[in-house]
């Protein structure tokens, strides 16, 4: 088989829009001019329905009764259904079991669905499904990480990672420290609320638009309530309008329930969640709650830590085991922990199941490392940075705590770059003297490391299929098994593709992915959609081209070896032919120009009871420097700049790239900043729409932003083209204007304390660390 | 019958029920699905359209709106304009530079981001700077990109014109002299209305005696101007509001007037367009102004509404109290005149009687020594909802505090006055030591409520801060030129 020129750089007269070209979003002109299709945009069938839930009112409790006689009596209601309506399975937990499609006499948190109604309207639907009347017993109910930790109360059993003796190393290091933080929760707040569309076949089964990043789930699962084989139902995602991990899991309840309703009424039903409906019902990140303890020496060198982190995980595991997995993998981040134990709780509470969002547990983890690095560099007055690189991986020092060899080192050679490139060592100066002069605002600084490890760590998730049509006009169609939810998955893919036969882009067209023409495909989820779709592609491409060579070498009698695809044209011998023409010929003489692909990820293993193995095939690697200011009589603050230097191997599309980098940091920034969910005690978010949740708007954007991609950097596994993936890494660089708040506060104790700032560090949070970076002042100067 | 200009070609819409919103209108009955929902309440932008009606010469203002939270009832007589207007080659400027800028990624923010940034473009093109920019943005979320994009795009499509290429164009309008040609309805004296088939109504009288008639006849009906907070009633609620007065049409309500001591603005003056002669008298507002909802909501939201609406958390009231503005409220007994600070009564309760509607405001204008400071404090700099909001208006003499009215949001059931607070500053020293004396009594004047903006601690230490703000921007350090507040780096 021809040999794909993975390795080689570009030739000089290349197609148009291959592979490392800054090509736009295949759907530009569609979003800029409003005609790209979301699922409530689509022409409505004939007959349309539209379906709302109701929605339990008390966290934890029995139903003594449920009175749906005025939901029935709602003007335009066409059907109602409760658990007994369910001709398949009740439960469509994606991993393991926990979740009832509607609840069947217990209800485990405020807003799981009780009954479902379908009206003529959406509107009729939504003021149907307020009709109930619900008798309620209610039970006891945990709302809080705290709680269920002391009720010892898991939606899964607790793991532990641990390499050599911890106790005692940190016992026996010179310094020890101790600490903990809440880290709170994110709604995802994708900008489409969830939505789909379903439609009855003619020969009983479904056709599912949805927007989802798991289409094969929302299949499987949809197969399942209904009590068909899989083959009758299928998925279709165009686009989505903002997944974030939001719409893994989380979009398959509603198919599920807009399909038992279409099953009842015979007819098309569009379920789409309002915002609050959607924030109510459905999972977001997990707030965690956190603690360490650790032994350094006098540079600050850590010699043995404890780790401890624990998730609110809603009341179902719904994908908890996997993510607290991630929070404890990345629970180091990205430092050498010699002796170290990490252990994870997976907490049930009476709240909302909470789900994959961006980061996947990884960022709560990473988050208690990093407030040690602080912590550490202010117990020896230090700069936090200094602290953080002492710890890197490093030669030597390159195992994880869970057994993987951090293989290639890059981030103490991209931090030194970040370092000199945003002037840190100078601006640390300047801050210093900015601060004494202001009486009010102090400036903070802080430079983080990101180390984020690439792979599902569900192993058998880590695989893809992708199917390649080349028409006998020479145009290319390609399918494949991920979901472009804004990401620009679909250009890059076909990038990958225009590269492989070294066509213009233009020549190559995604379309929508569905079930039924690649099959058992995985989430796109994990940054894994080009790493997975990619190479499932590049597969087609090359068994395509691997007959076109063979066909080439014999038609025109040359060896394979005179054949070269180049710009638009193929090479043969002395011979040049347009990309058509060959085609062409190609299917005249009987030629197949279509073929699916395949890929499954190499390398990776890991024992859960052990908790040693190589989870990753690699890890993406990332550092942000972010500059704050902080009004020390509010609370206030804002981030003046923010450099990024970031490693996306070689780019498949440096564009691309940087919107992700940017959008992650800015994603990660609100996570640790601004957006609060407020839950009352009784289990009820108060915090239910954007006047209340506040994600990050244009004027936190900061006014100094400069990204970068690391240069000459290619992944040394053999990924699609040597590139990185790039969706979830950059995230975690939110964590900088974290630390660089905590630099601020610390500023007024002259760098010798080290306020908590548990997050998200509202205003309020930060006043509070000011207060208690004061009293802590006012102690010493009495102390003394 | 509701007459208007949607995208170049005339409209009407003669039976429609009037809780409609213009987006579920649009998307709807229209098909017109490029403008989309993303939170229903008026704060994320998704929904972004413009909209024109005549100014006082005639010539047509557009102006960025929130649809999802504008009833149909109010399109009466303007243009509206569609993402479904730039759907033609070429691109506008604004469509092409997000493109090179790869400013969109799901592209569902997007159509309310060109909408918003067109408008800016029509308005001030090429004259609008970053902040104009930032301030056009503000109110339209994106949840990719972090915005970098966005505003790299804006600055290069500010700087290019725009014409509509053709004279079919459906947007023509934005580009030309005499744009009003377009509108169906030049008539803007008589009532216009709109009826369900379910028995709603919707008024839009166009003077104060029909709003009068109105009233009289229909005594249930519930009033509303830009309806920024109103229809949340409908899209959060699922309330009907079976008859609505609309006060947006009634000339008497609309604009603003300088006379010898005092600006006069009528109570359904849009924010917008009391902005810039409001904060040219007393210069705080201009930040307040900037910072109070998104331009979007501004466009559409009124000072009256913002006062009848009686929220504790309002961003007017605290100002309005502090600078002893009064209101004139008219009704069927008549008009009268009574001080903004006794409206209010009780959590969301005014001393509105039956049948009676705010006028107008009188806020009275500066006095030598006398200076104004406002603060607004979020969690989010951009469309946010007050924490706390303090007013302070201050005669100083000699250094002196001769006079002082202290009002604050956000502490009370009510918009109210810190008036222990206030005594003990009466009298002494513009200093630190009487600032922080005078604070304690805070916690006197005031009991704040802990809710999911802040808690009742926070509130009490920030409206004793914000005194100590006021205090910093009076002393040398201001006049060095140091910044003093984190949206001095704005």
């Amino acid at each position: 088989m021809r040999k794909l020129p993975i390795n080689t750089p570009t030739p000089a007269h290349s197609a148009l829009g291959v592979v490392g070209a800054g090509v736009e979003h295949d759907s530009a002109w569609l979003h800029t001019s409003g005609q790209a299709r979301y699922i409530d945009d689509l022409p409505e069938p004939e007959g349309l329905l539209h379906a709302a839930v109701g929605h339990s009112e008390q966290a934890h409790a029995r139903i003594l009764e449920l009175d749906l006689s005025q939901v029935h009596a709602s003007p335009g209601v066409v059907a109602v259904i409760t658990a007994a309506d369910v001709p398949g399975h009740l439960d469509i937990g994606p991993v393991f079991p926990g979740d009832p499609v509607l609840a069947d006499g217990t209800v485990e948190h405020i807003g799981q669905p009780l009954f479902a109604v379908a009206a003529t309207s959406h509107e009729a639907a939504r003021k149907a499904a307020r009709k109930a009347t619900v008798k309620y017993q209610p039970l006891d109910a945990v709302i809080t990480v705290q709680d269920a930790l002391e009720h010892q109360l898991f939606v899964r059993p607790g793991r532990r990672q641990q390499r050599g003796d911890p106790d005692q190393a940190i016992a026996g290091a010179r310094h020890q420290l101790k600490g903990q933080q809440h880290i709170g929760g994110q709604e995802h707040f994708y900008l489409e609320g969830q939505a789909c569309l379903v439609e009855p076949t003619e020969d009983g089964g479904m056709f599912v638009h949805t927007s989802s990043q798991h289409p094969s789930e929302v299949q499987k699962l949809v197969a399942e309530v209904l009590g068909l084989p899989i083959h009758c139902v299928q998925a279709e995602v165009r686009r989505m309008g903002g997944g974030f991990g939001g719409k893994e899991t989380q979009a398959a309840p509603l198919a599920c329930v807009a399909a038992l309703l279409a099953r009842v009424t015979g007819c098309p039903v569009k379920y789409r969640l309002s915002r609050s409906d959607d924030m109510v019902q459905t999972g977001k990140r997990h707030d965690f709650f956190n603690t360490y303890h650790i032994g350094f020496d006098d540079s600050g060198l850590i010699k043995g830590a404890d780790l401890m982190v624990a998730g609110r995980c809603g009341y179902s595991p719904d994908l908890s085991d996997a993510i607290v997995d991630r929070a404890m993998f990345h629970a180091c981040n990205a430092y050498y922990l010699d002796q170290a134990r990490v252990v994870g709780h997976r907490c049930k509470t009476h709240t909302v199941s909470n789900t994959a969002f961006r980061g996947f547990g990884g960022p709560q983890g990473m988050m208690i490392i990093e407030q040690a690095m602080d912590d550490i560099a202010r117990h020896l007055g230090k700069d936090p940075l200094d602290i953080r690189k002492l710890n890197l991986f490093g030669p030597g020092r390159d195992v994880s705590h869970y057994g993987q060899t951090i293989e290639q080192q890059v981030l103490p050679e991209l931090i030194e770059q970040l370092e000199h490139s945003s002037a840190y060592r100078q601006r640390r100066q300047e801050i210093i003297a900015l601060n004494d002069r202001n009486p009010v605002l102090k400036r903070g600084l802080a430079l983080t490391p990101v180390q984020f490890g690439i792979s599902f760590t569900a192993k058998h998730l880590n695989q893809a299929g992708a199917l390649v049509h080349i028409y006998t006009d020479g145009s290319i169609h390609v399918n494949h098994g991920g979901t472009e939810m804004g990401q620009g998955l679909y250009i890059k893919v076909a990038q990958v593709v225009a590269t492989a036969f070294q066509v213009d882009v233009a020549r190559v067209k995604v379309s929508a992915t569905r079930t039924d023409k690649v099959p058992n495909t995985s989430p796109t989820a994990a940054s894994s959609g080009s790493d997975l779709n990619g190479m499932a592609a590049l597969d087609a491409c090359e068994k395509i081209l691997g007959g076109l060579v063979a066909f080439a070498s014999s038609h025109w009698q040359v060896s394979e070896e005179q054949i070269r695809f180049q710009n638009n044209q193929v090479l043969i011998g002395d011979q040049q032919l347009g990309w058509e023409d060959f085609i062409q010929t190609a299917y005249l003489n009987r030629i197949p120009l279509s073929s699916s692909g395949f890929y499954a990820t190499p390398k990776i293993h890991y024992d859960h009871d052990a908790g040693q193995g190589r989870p990753f095939l690699y890890y993406a690697n990332s550092a942000a420097c972010s500059e704050v200011v902080v009004d020390t009589l509010t609370g206030e603050y804002r981030v003046l700049r923010t450099d990024i230097l970031h490693d996306a191997g070689r780019s498949l599309n440096p564009a691309i790239d940087i919107g992700q980098i940017e959008g992650g940091f800015i994603q990660g920034m609100g996570w640790l900043t601004t957006e609060e969910l407020v839950y009352s005690t009784e289990g009820r978010l108060l915090t239910t729409g954007p006047a209340t949740y506040k994600i990050p708007a244009v004027s936190d954007c900061p006014p100094d932003l400069r990204v970068a991609l690391l240069k000459d950097s290619p992944n040394h596994e053999a990924t699609v083209f040597h590139s990185k993936a790039v969706g979830e890494p950059p995230f975690m660089l939110g964590i900088s204007v974290w630390s660089a708040l905590r630099d601020a506060v610390s500023s007024l104790s002259d760098y010798r304390f080290s306020p908590p700032l548990d997050t998200p560090a509202t205003p309020e949070r930060v006043l509070n660390a000011v207060t208690e970076t004061r009293r802590w002042l006012s102690q010493q100067e009495n102390g003394q | 019958m509701i007459e208007f200009v949607l995208n170049g070609r005339a409209e009407a819409i003669d039976q429609a029920d009037p809780n409609q919103s213009i987006l579920e209108w649009l998307r709807t009955k229209k098909r017109l699905t490029g403008t989309k929902e993303g939170c229903g309440s008026g704060d994320c932008g998704a929904c972004t359209v413009i909209t024109g009606a005549p100014d006082k010469n005639g010539q047509i203002r557009y102006e960025a709106i929130n649809s999802c939270i504008a009833l149909i009832g109010s399109l009466q007589g303007k243009h509206l304009l569609t993402i479904e207007a730039f759907r033609g080659q070429p691109a506008h400027p604004v469509q092409q530079s997000l493109m090179d800028c790869h400013g969109a990624q799901c592209g569902f923010c997007t159509p309310g981001i060109v909408m918003s940034l067109i408008a800016l473009h029509s308005e001030s093109a090429p004259d609008a700077d970053d902040h104009k920019l930032m301030e056009a943005l503000a109110g339209n979320l994106c949840r990719c990109t972090g915005y970098r994009p966005i505003l790299e795009a804006g600055r290069q499509a500010l700087v290019q014109s725009w014409q509509p290429g053709s004279e079919s164009h459906p947007a023509r309008y934005l580009a030309s002299a005499n744009n009003a040609d377009g509108l169906a309805t030049t008539d803007d004296t008589s009532i216009s209305s709109l009826e369900a088939l379910n028995g709603h109504h919707y008024y839009a009288p166009a003077t104060l005696p029909q709003l009068k008639r109105l009233l009289r006849a229909h005594p249930d009906a519930r009033l509303i101007a830009g309806g920024t907070d109103l229809v949340l009633e409908i899209t959060q609620q699922l309330k009907a509001l079976p008859r609505l007065i609309s006060l947006e049409r009634v000339r008497e309500l609309n604009g603003s007037q300088l006379e010898e001591n005092r600006l006069v603005i009528g109570a359904a003056t849009p924010y917008r367009q009391l902005h810039r002669q409001l904060s040219g008298l007393w210069p705080a507002f201009d930040h307040l102004l900037e910072r109070l909802g998104s331009l979007q909501v501004r466009n559409r939201g009124t000072l009256g509404g913002n006062i009848a609406n009686a929220s504790p958390i309002g961003d007017m009231p605290p100002a309005l109290i502090a600078l002893d503005a009064t209101l004139v409220l008219d009704g069927p007994e008549g008009a009268r005149e009574l001080p903004v600070e006794q409206f209010f009564k009780g959590y969301r309760q005014t001393d509105l009687k039956p049948g009676e509607f705010i006028y107008s405001i009188h806020i009275p204008l500066p006095e030598p020594g006398q200076r104004l400071f406002i603060y607004k404090v979020s969690k989010r700099l951009d469309d946010d909802i007050s924490a706390v909001l303090g007013a302070f208006r201050l005669t100083l003499k000699n250094g002196v505090v001769q006079d002082c009215r202290l009002a604050y949001g956000g502490m009370a059931a009510t918009p109210a006055r810190a008036r222990l607070t206030e005594a003990a500053l009466l009298g002494k020293p513009w200093s630190q030591r009487s600032v922080e004396h005078a604070i304690k009594a805070l916690g006197n004047d005031f009991s704040p409520l802990t809710d999911v903006r802040a808690s009742s601690t926070y509130r009490l230490q920030v409206a004793g801060n914000l005194l100590h703000r006021a205090l910093l921007e009076n002393s040398e350090l201001h006049h060095r030129d140091t910044p003093l507040m984190v949206t001095d780096y704005a």
